[in-house]
C-alpha cells in the first residue's frame, strides 16, 4: 500500500488505525484547538470553502457550501450522516481510509458536528465490509474512552454521539436520501428532493450527508488551512484525492495523489497496463461514469475540470483500466446487470428501463443483436435519463451512451458477425486470476 | 425464540438510536438473527418484528430488500464471489468458475451434503483485491488464486 498522500501518509502498518497511532501522527489536534479556543462555527465553514474540498462521494459538491446549508438556529435535533457505503464498481478507498485511519473520519465528523451544530451522527458502513465495520466501533470506543466524542467533548459544553451502522447489500444506499431511509429502519428507496437533508433529512431532521473521504479531509483543511489544501490541487479542484486503481494495471490500489496528477502518471504509479498490453478504455469515476478511449484519456489530469471537459466525470476516483484484451460489450453488459439488479424500483423509467438496457446489450453479445439496437439503446437511456427520483437512472445510462458513441464499431461487429471483435482465448488470458506483485 | 447473547447485542444495537426510533436497529437485529439461526425463517423475521414493535411485514420487508439476508436456508458456508466488471477483468469470473468446478454447483445452489452454498455478488468496494469472495457474510478473502482457494475450502470442510 501507498504510504504518501495525506490521509493515508504514514498509514503503513497494522496498528495505525489505533488512537495512540493516530495521536502520535498529530491526529485530534485540529479538534482540541476548535474546543479549547472555541473558535466561531462561521470560521470553520469559511476555512473549508477557501480549501474548494469538493465531494469525494461522486457529485463533487462544494463541502463549505453544503455546510452552509445546514439552518443555525434550529431548535431540535440536527444530524450528520457519513457515506461509507462505497458500493460503485471500482470504488475501494473508504474502506482504505476506515482500515488504517478511521479516527481521521472520526475527527472529521467531530469538528463538522461543531461547525453545524450538530448532537449526533452516523456513520453508514458497506454491509460487505463487516470486518472493517467491526473495526470502526473499536475506534469509536477509544475516542469514546479519550473523551474526544460523547458528552462535554474535552471537558467542553460541545458534545456530539456519534455510531455506526451497517448496510446489508443494497448499491442504493449509497444515494444519500436511501441511506436515510436505511438507518431509519426501512427499505433503502430514494426520496424525492426537495426538501433536501438540510431541512428535511434524518427522522425529519436538517442532516448533513459526506463521504467518507470528505470528512476525513476536514482535519488536514483545518491544521494546514484552506489556501494550503487548495494549493496542492489546482484551482477549483482542491487537495489530495484518493484514486482506486482496478482492472488490468499491474498494480491494482489506491493511489492518493494531488488533483490535476496527469493520469499518465497515475498509470504508472499502478506499475501500468498489465503484461506490457495496449490500453484500450478507461472508466475514469466509477462505473456510472462515462467510458474513455485511450488517446483521450491519456490527454487528461486526475481532476473534476479536466474529467469533465474530456465528456466523463471524476466520480467517486475510481479508475478502471481496461487493455485490449478487453471486450467492451461484455463489459458494459456486465454493468448493465447491475444497474438492472440494483435498481430499487420506485420509478417505471428506472425499474422498466434498466431491465430493458440490460437486455439488449446482452442479446448483443451472445450474437442475437439487432440492426437497430444501437438506436434503441440511444433511445431507451433518453427515456430514463432525468425522468426518475435519483441518480441511479442516469447512473445505468451514462455507461451505455459512451460505450455505444465510442466503441459504437466493435457493437457493430457483434451484430453483424455474431461474435467478439476480441477472440475469446484472447479475452480469457487477459483477464485471467492476476495477483498483484505487491502483495 | 433467540439466545439471551443475541438479545443483548441486539439491546446494544436498539440504543444507538433514538429511544423513540427503535425500528433503526432492525438491520443489526436481522444480522443477528441470522448469525444466530443461519437463515431468516418466516417465525424468525416474525420474533424480531414484536422485539422491536414493529409490524412483521414491514421486517419481511426489510428482510427481502437487502441482498445479504437469507430468507431460504443455506448451506454452512455461504461462499458469495465477487463478478462485477472491476474484479472480473482480474480474474473473479475464472474464480467463480473454479469453485463451481470444485463444487460441483452453480450460483444459487447447495452441495447435496448441505456444507456450501455459492452466490453470485455485486462490488464489495474490494475491487483492488480481486478476485474477492465473502464467507458467510462478514469474512472477506481476497486474492483468492485457485490455491487459496483450495486452502479455504479445505479449511471450511472440516468445520
Ligand atoms: C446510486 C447512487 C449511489 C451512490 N453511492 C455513493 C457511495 O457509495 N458513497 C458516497 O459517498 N456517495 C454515494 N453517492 C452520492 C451520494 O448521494 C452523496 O452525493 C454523497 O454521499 C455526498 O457526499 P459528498 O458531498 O461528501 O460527496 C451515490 C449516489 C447515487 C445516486
Ligand atoms: S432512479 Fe431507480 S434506483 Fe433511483 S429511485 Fe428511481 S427506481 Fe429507485
Ligand atoms: S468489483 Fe468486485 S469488489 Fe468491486
Amino acid at each position: 500500500m501507498s504510504t504518501q498522500g495525506m490521509i493515508l501518509a504514514g498509514c503503513d502498518g497494522d496498528r495505525t488505525w489505533r488512537l495512540q497511532d493516530y495521536l502520535a501522527r498529530g491526529g485530534y489536534s485540529a479538534l482540541k484547538k476548535i474546543v479549547a479556543e472555541r473558535i466561531p462555527q462561521d470560521t470553520i465553514i469559511a476555512e473549508l470553502k477557501a480549501s474548494v474540498l469538493r465531494g469525494r462521494g461522486g457529485a463533487g459538491f462544494p463541502t463549505g457550501l453544503k455546510w452552509s446549508f445546514m439552518p443555525r438556529s434550529f431548535p431540535g435535533d440536527k444530524y450528520l450522516a457519513c457515506n461509507s457505503d462505497e458500493g460503485e464498481p471500482g470504488t475501494f478507498k473508504d474502506r482504505d481510509i476506515l482500515r488504517y485511519n478511521p479516527h481521521s473520519v472520526i475527527e472529521g465528523m467531530a469538528i463538522a458536528a461543531y461547525a453545524m451544530g450538530a448532537a449526533r451522527g452516523y456513520n453508514y458502513i458497506h454491509g460487505e465490509i463487516f470486518e472493517i465495520y467491526q473495526r470502526f466501533e473499536e475506534a469509536l470506543e477509544e475516542a469514546r474512552a479519550a473523551k474526544l466524542i460523547g458528552q462535554n467533548i474535552l471537558g467542553s459544553d460541545f458534545s456530539f454521539e456519534l455510531f455506526a451502522h451497517h448496510g446489508y447489500g443494497a448499491y442504493i444506499c449509497g444515494e444519500e436520501t436511501a441511506l436515510l431511509e436505511s438507518i431509519e429502519g426501512k427499505k433503502g428507496q430514494p426520496r424525492f428532493k426537495p426538501p433536501f437533508p438540510a431541512s428535511y433529512g434524518l427522522y425529519g431532521k436538517p442532516t448533513t450527508i459526506n463521504n467518507t473521504e470528505t470528512f476525513a479531509s476536514v482535519p488536514f483543511i483545518m491544521n494546514m488551512g484552506g489556501e494550503s489544501f487548495l494549493n496542492l490541487g489546482k484551482p477549483n479542484n482542491g487537495g489530495m484525492k484518493l484514486f482506486s486503481v482496478s482492472g488490468h494495471v499491474n498494480r491494482p490500489g489506491n493511489y492518493e495523489i494531488p488533483l490535476g496528477t496527469p493520469f499518465a502518471e497515475l498509470l504508472e504509479m499502478a506499475g501500468g497496463v498489465r503484461g506490457g498490453r495496449k490500453l484500450k478504455a478507461v472508466i475514469p469515476g466509477g462505473s456510472s461514469a462515462p467510458v474513455l478511449p485511450a488517446d483521450i484519456m491519456m490527454g487528461c489530469t486526475m481532476d473534476y475540470d479536466s474529467i469533465s471537459k474530456a465528456g466523463s466525470m471524476l466520480g467517486s476516483g475510481a479508475v478502471i483500466v481496461m487493455d485490449e484484451t478487453t471486450c467492451m460489450v461484455k463489459a458494459l453488459e456486465r454493468l448493465s446487470y447491475f444497474y438492472f439488479e440494483e435498481s430499487c424500483g420506485q420509478c417505471t423509467p428506472c425499474r422498466e428501463g434498466t431491465g430493458w438496457l440490460y437486455r439488449v446489450v446482452h442479446r448483443i453479445e451472445h450474437g442475437l443483436g439487432r440492426q437497430d439496437d444501437l438506436d434503441l439503446l440511444n433511445s431507451v437511456t433518453g427515456n430514463i435519463m432525468g425522468r426518475t427520483i435519483c441518480a441511479l437512472g442516469d447512473a445505468a445510462s451514462m455507461p451505455v451512451q459512451s460505450f455505444v458513441k465510442h466503441f459504437g464499431d466493435e457493437f457493430m461487429y457483434h451484430i453483424e458477425n455474431k461474435k467478439c471483435l476480441v477472440s475469446p482465448e484472447a479475452q480469457y488470458a487477459g483477464s485471467n486470476i492476476y495477483v498483484s506483485p505487491s502483495c | 425464540m433467540l439466545s439471551q447473547e443475541s438479545l443483548q447485542q441486539i439491546d446494544r444495537e436498539i440504543a444507538k438510536y433514538p429511544p423513540d426510533q427503535k425500528q433503526s436497529a432492525v438491520m443489526a437485529a436481522l444480522r443477528i438473527a441470522q448469525v444466530e439461526k443461519g437463515w431468516l425463517a418466516n417465525e424468525t423475521i416474525e420474533f424480531v418484528a414484536a422485539y422491536l414493535d414493529m409490524p412483521a411485514i414491514a421486517v419481511y420487508e426489510i428482510a427481502s430488500f437487502y441482498n445479504m439476508y437469507d430468507l431460504e436456508p443455506v448451506g454452512r458456508h455461504k461462499i458469495t464471489v465477487c463478478t462485477n466488471l472491476p474484479c472480473a477483468l482480474s480474474g473473479g469470473v475464472h474464480a467463480a468458475e473454479y469453485l463451481k468446478e470444485k463444487l460441483g454447483i452453480g450460483f444459487n445452489e447447495t452441495t447435496p451434503d448441505g456444507k456450501f452454498t455459492l452466490k453470485e455478488g455485486e462490488c464489495m468496494g474490494a475491487c483492488g483485491d480481486a478476485p474477492v469472495l465473502l464467507h458467510n457474510n462478514h469474512r472477506m478473502c481476497s486474492w483468492m488464486t485457485r490455491e487459496k482457494i483450495d486452502q479455504l475450502l479445505a479449511e471450511l470442510d472440516g468445520k
